[in-house]
């Protein structure tokens, strides 16, 4: 059975924040483009950036190829070419509890950079507090979820590949689930609310720099020339500021 | 062949005294901002010394410009574009504040709150990064004319001459090296940025950082040998010299070189291949660079380049501007100025004609006469330690060119002293270093004597693309500073938020004020001097108010346009009665 309070905890709100999240995303691009930046802080502290910041990033980046493998591919595909539930389940155990500690042990060198060197510390935004609390507490529930129930199975046997990643799909095939994750664990449904939250939050952050991962760099010719355009001015009008049909070329 | 037009520089070292000025006022143009505290897109180094940031020229630390890798390919001395990514996390080579100098002002507030006490209140210094009370121990210039010459050892420079000659102490010399963004040909800065957000403008050649497209990940910084890339440390931007573009676009000179005290700067055009840079920056040996450099540049003279030119859509009036060009002249006519470093094979385009006087100051030291020009051709071959230390700055260790140019400033010293002195000139002497007595005589002028419009060919942009460029002036790193909506930090950190144009006052409008003989329209019965025009000499007229003249509020005659008052814009062009 659905309470009303499943809908809004696994519907309602993981609907809002997906809409923020797009929503924000292109909100902060058209807006602020200049604000899209890591605001880097190597400038002031190199020696602890140089292991925590690498630790951190490799890090998170396997977690989150992690979670696309586990939450979007179904069980049923990785069944069908014949990799077992234990395989599965010890690779999947393995790598993410290695990357996992790596995030961890990253995060939590930066954040202690970030309070104990000066500089740093006063370049802190209120933002850059909210992002790293809802982080580690996401982080730190994941590799509870890595470490607790899925090694020790402290809360019993719970698959979330049959769980949380059916409900997680069902959002965006509008299949909709509550009821799975009302089933789930209590630190899975925590890491998931704590996952919605910073997806919330994310485009209100630096870390909208995410998107901009620079790829394209490995195919771009090396020297970039740019020629001025037709237009007025460098960059669009400002609403209320078109020129007139007329007087456009 | 593609014909590209670039602007730059050449600067006369002889002619420099080290006063600084054209660092501060930059400063006060572009950097007197918060986050750029330790920003100097223009400085002037004493060399030898370590320069700013310290010890920057050191390659091998640095890993700054370009290198030759295996397969005899260029590529950034950093890295493969591979190992430039996967370093992106944290940068391995950037210099850290520190090694620029930690900015500072001072507690001033306490001089007058101070409670009425025994001892003078004293304004401690405090750090413009962390806040807190600081002790000052380095800064952009500290080993100013060798001042803390016990850090003279750290010169990197220095380092590879002194293994071969010990720095006799009654040997020292210096000179002054102010150094800009070289807007390179091949810019090591734009080739690092992962973004792709540093850009060389088609037109002109002049390298600028796109503010909205640079995502902070300060690799620029660590690409630039010349470290003339600097982080913003509030805005999360990179920022950069902009050869004053804005000024440039209407055909004023850089800030740095119209405040030149020594009048030692020069701005012309160079025409150059763009599609030879490549393999000129790619020669085998770090000697070559120089003149594979020079085989890059295109005669404007040359109809043919001409031709290409025209055909590459580079107006002809621009064409004209890079004949008349100073830095062509110098560059290859005369051949007296050299790169900056050019073994960083990023084909920098401010030059430098190198100081004759280290020279100069050991002959006079030895009582001979300095302005005979066999003294000085004598001393130029002997004295190894200023030759080679010029030598390691502008043409990677090879002292032949060097020594060319110093004879050939060392043989126009002596040939025009004769002809100053009211003898003739000793055709000899031009002849010692191949030249006629005709061109040494249009050296000296250009080098001494060259009116303003003369050191300064600045084809300004085409009317009908003014109104384009004008307002390219809203992609600059001042932008987004102080402008509405900006009240110092937003929800997403300092200088977040929608920018404003740049140009406040238009720079056409200062072009006429800078550039029209009277402060005041004289036409106009009852002007005013507008105090901001008048450049403090004499009393114009209309500095103070006549007895007879109208009041000032007689705003009904100004502008009618019998009177025409040429510069009130709508008033003037009011049609006739
Ligand atoms: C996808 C490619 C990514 C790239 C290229 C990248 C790059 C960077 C860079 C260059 C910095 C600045 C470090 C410094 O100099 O201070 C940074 C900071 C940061 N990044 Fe990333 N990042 C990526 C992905 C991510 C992801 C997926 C996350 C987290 C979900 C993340 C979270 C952070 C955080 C929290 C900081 C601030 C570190 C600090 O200074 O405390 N990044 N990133
Ligand atoms: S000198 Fe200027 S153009 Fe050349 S690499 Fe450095 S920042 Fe780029
Ligand atoms: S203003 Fe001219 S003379 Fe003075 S330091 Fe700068 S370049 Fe040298």
């Amino acid at each position: 059975m659905t309470t009303s309070l499943d809908v809004v905890l696994w519907v309602v709100i993981p609907y809002v924040c997906l809409v923020v999240f797009i929503g924000g995303h292109v909100w902060r691009y058209t807006y602020d483009k200049f604000g899209w930046t890591t605001r880097s802080s190597q400038l002031y502290e190199s020696r602890l950036l140089r292991w925590g910041s690498p630790l951190f990033h490799f890090g998170i980046l396997a977690v989150f190829a992690g979670h696309v493998i586990g939450l979007a591919i179904p069980k049923s595909w990785t069944d069908a070419v014949g990799i077992s539930e234990t395989a599965y389940h010890v690779v999947a155990v393995g790598t993410g509890l290695l990357a996992g500690l790596a995030t961890l042990v990253g995060m939590t060198l930066l954040i202690y950079r970030r309070r104990t060197t000066g500089p740093v510390f006063s370049a802190t935004t209120r933002m850059d507090k909210a992002m790293y609390l809802l982080l580690a507490t996401v982080i730190m529930l994941g590799l509870w979820n890595t470490v607790g129930s899925s090694l020790l199975s402290l809360s019993g046997e719970y698959n979330y590949r049959e769980g949380v990643s059916l409900w997680f799909r069902g959002i965006f095939t509008f299949q909709l689930h509550p009821e799975l994750m009302a089933a789930a664990p209590l630190s899975f449904q925590a890491h998931g609310m704590a996952a919605m939250a910073i997806f919330a939050l994310w485009p209100f952050t630096r870390l909208v720099h995410v998107f901009s991962a620079p790829l394209f760099y490995l195919w771009r010719p090396y020297v970039v020339y740019r020629a001025k355009s037709d237009r007025f001015g460098a960059r669009a009008a400002r609403p209320g500021w078109d020129r007139s049909e007329q007087t456009r070329r | 062949m593609r014909v590209m037009a670039q602007m730059s520089m050449v600067l006369n070292l002889d002619k420099c005294i080290g006063c600084h000025t054209c660092s501060v006022t930059c400063k006060q143009a572009w950097t007197n901002r918060s986050g750029t505290e330790y920003v100097w897109f223009n400085n002037v180094e004493t060399r030898p010394g370590q320069g700013y940031p310290r010890t920057y020229e050191d390659q091998e630390r640095w890993q700054g410009g370009w290198t030759l890798n295996k397969r005899g390919r260029l590529q950034l001395k950093a890295g493969s574009r591979l190992k430039n990514l996967a370093t992106i996390f944290s940068s391995p080579k950037m210099p850290s504040i520190q090694d620029y100098y930690e900015p500072w002002t001072y507690d001033y507030e306490i001089l007058t709150t101070a409670p009425l006490q025994q001892h003078t209140p004293v304004a401690r210094p405090k750090s413009l990064i962390s806040g807190k009370d600081m002790k000052i121990t380095w800064s952009a210039n500290w080993d100013d004319d060798l001042g803390g010459s016990e850090h003279l050892s750290a010169d990197p420079v220095l380092a590879k001459v002194s293994d071969k000659v010990k720095l006799a102490y009654e040997q020292t010399f210096m000179f002054y090296l102010p150094r800009i963004c070289e807007h390179c040909l091949n810019p090591a800065c734009a080739a690092s940025c992962p973004s792709g957000a540093i850009y060389k403008r088609a037109e002109d050649g002049i390298v600028l950082v796109d503010q909205d497209k640079c995502r902070g990940w300060r690799k620029c910084v660590t690409g630039c040998p010349y470290k003339k890339v600097y982080f913003n440390h509030k805005t999360g931007k990179a920022e950069k010299c902009t050869f004053c573009f804005p000024r440039v676009e209407v055909g004023l000179p850089t800030v740095c070189a119209e405040t030149c005290v020594g009048r030692l700067r020069y701005i012309g055009l160079m025409l150059y291949d763009a599609d030879a840079v490549l393999e000129a920056a790619s020669v085998a040996t770090d000697h070559e660079l120089l003149e594979s450099q020079r085989g890059v540049f295109l005669d404007p003279f040359d109809p043919s380049v001409i031709r290409e030119a025209e055909r590459a859509g580079i107006p002809r009036d621009w064409i004209d501007a890079a004949q008349r060009s100073p830095v062509w002249a110098l560059i290859n006519t005369y051949k007296v100025a050299l790169p900056l470093h050019p073994e960083y094979r990023t084909m920098p385009m401010v030059w430098y004609i190198p100081p004759l006087s280290p020279v100069v100051d050991v002959v006079q030291e030895t009582g001979e006469d300095a302005e005979a020009a066999g003294n000085l051709f004598a001393a130029i071959d002997t004295l190894r330690i200023p030759v080679e230390y010029l030598a390691e700055l502008f043409t990677s260790g090879d002292t032949a060119p060097v020594t060319a140019v110093l004879k050939k400033l060392a043989a126009m010293r002596s040939y025009m002293r004769d002809i100053n002195m009211g003898r003739d000139g000793d055709p000899s002497i031009p002849a010692a270093v191949g030249m006629t007595t005709h061109e040494m005589e249009a050296m000296f002028r250009l080098l001494a004597i060259a009116k303003y419009d003369e050191r300064y060919v600045i084809p300004s942009a085409h009317a009908e693309q003014a109104h384009n460029l004008e307002e390219l002036a809203t992609e600059c790193s001042l932008d987004y500073e102080g402008g509405p909506g900006m009240g110092g930090s937003g929800p997403f950190g300092e200088g977040s938020g929608t920018g404003t144009p740049l140009a406040v006052e238009s720079f056409r409008t200062l072009k006429e004020r800078q550039t029209s003989d009277t402060a005041t329209d004289l036409n106009e019965p009852g002007a005013r001097v507008n105090l901001l025009n008048w450049d403090g000499r004499g009393t114009p007229p209309g500095l103070f108010p006549g007895p007879g003249d109208p009041p000032d509020h007689s705003e009904s005659d100004r502008g009618t346009p019998d009177r025409g008052t040429p510069d009130s814009g709508a008033h003037g062009t009011e049609p006739k009665p």
